[in-house]
């Protein structure tokens, strides 16, 4: 048994679960606070981005363990990521392309229904 | 034949091959809700028009509390195991399939409210996005749930024949529970509260 699956050792991380759990719950009742103030689009999204971002990194960090993980996961997620970020930026490129084309084809379907 | 590394990691990657099997899952799961994520952003800029219905989201902040609650009792069934007491991986576990049932039941409330709003997917674009994202979303917390009831019932035998074998199988089936969880951390925001 190694020093990390000593009882002590779990015991600790299991109060490290607990507070965990306590912040989640802490953002997750700033990420609807914040929703209720009168805020631009742009600063809400930002806003609700960044925390959803905290939180979804301490899932990650502490009950994923990817603060202490084998190399082999840190390069599957980090080239994960890299294709993640593309996928996100794609509507961007969408928009760039200045033909307008998404918008209309966006603006006709929803149209269809109104 | 016996399958070689359920228990001991391989040379080469470090992992018991049911881990690196996992993560390798997780990754093609990033890029469908990733996927799914982007034609949500585009969908939703690229219409000045759109249609933002209000959600339930005292509803929706008591399902974000269930399921970060589920991801603690699971790390908690799998701390059970790791310290050799099956009673409290038996305890967390049922704990964990009563709040995803919880989660389902909220959410079969949701729907059916807005079904009786007139909201269906093919309502307008938002409700398309929504009805698809959070319906994927609870299809995998459904197979969560078969899982699990697997893991607590006639799968839980393997802890007197093989228990370094049943805490790895508890540790993959977390990492996958929690991912369902974080992927709800950030769709509650963006169709709920955004």
């Amino acid at each position: 048994m190694s020093a990390h699956d000593s009882p002590e050792a779990i015991q600790a991380e299991t109060r490290k679960y607990i507070m965990v759990f306590a912040a989640l719950a802490v953002l997750t009742v700033i990420t609807v606070a914040v929703s209720y103030l009168d805020l631009s689009i742009g600063l809400a999204v930002t806003l609700a981005m960044i925390v959803a971002s905290v939180k979804g990194t301490l899932v990650a960090a502490y009950f994923m363990h990817l603060l202490d993980e084998r190399k082999t996961i840190y390069a599957i997620l980090g080239l994960t990521m890299f294709f993640f970020v593309v996928l996100m930026i794609l509507p961007v490129g969408a928009f760039s392309d200045h033909n307008g084309a998404s918008t209309e084809v966006a603006h006709e379907v929803d149209g269809e229904h109104h | 034949m016996e399958i070689p590394y359920t228990v001991e990691p391989r040379p080469d990657t470090g992992l018991y091959n049911a881990k690196l099997g996992i993560w390798l899952f997780l990754a093609s799961e990033v890029m469908l809700f990733g996927a799914l994520f982007s034609t949500y952003i585009l969908l939703r800029t690229g219409n000045p028009n759109w249609v933002q219905h209000p959600m339930d989201v005292p509803l929706a902040t008591l399902n974000t509390m269930i399921l970060i609650s589920s991801s603690v009792t699971v790390v908690l069934a799998w701390a059970g195991l790791r310290l050799k007491n099956f009673a409290q991986f038996r305890k967390y576990g049922i704990l964990t399939m009563l709040l995803a049932g919880g989660f389902m039941v909220v959410k079969g409330i949701e729907y059916s409210a807005e079904f009786s709003a007139g909201l269906f997917p093919w309502t307008d674009n938002y409700m398309a996005v929504y009805f698809t994202m959070t319906g994927l979303h609870g299809l995998h917390i459904l197979g969560g749930m078969v899982v699990l009831a697997y893991l607590l019932g006639p799968g839980a035998k393997m802890w007197d024949s093989n228990p370094e074998q049943f805490t790895n199988r508890i540790e993959v089936f977390g990492l996958y529970w929690h991912f369902v969880d974080l992927v709800w951390i950030f769709l509650f925001p963006s169709l709920y509260l955004l």
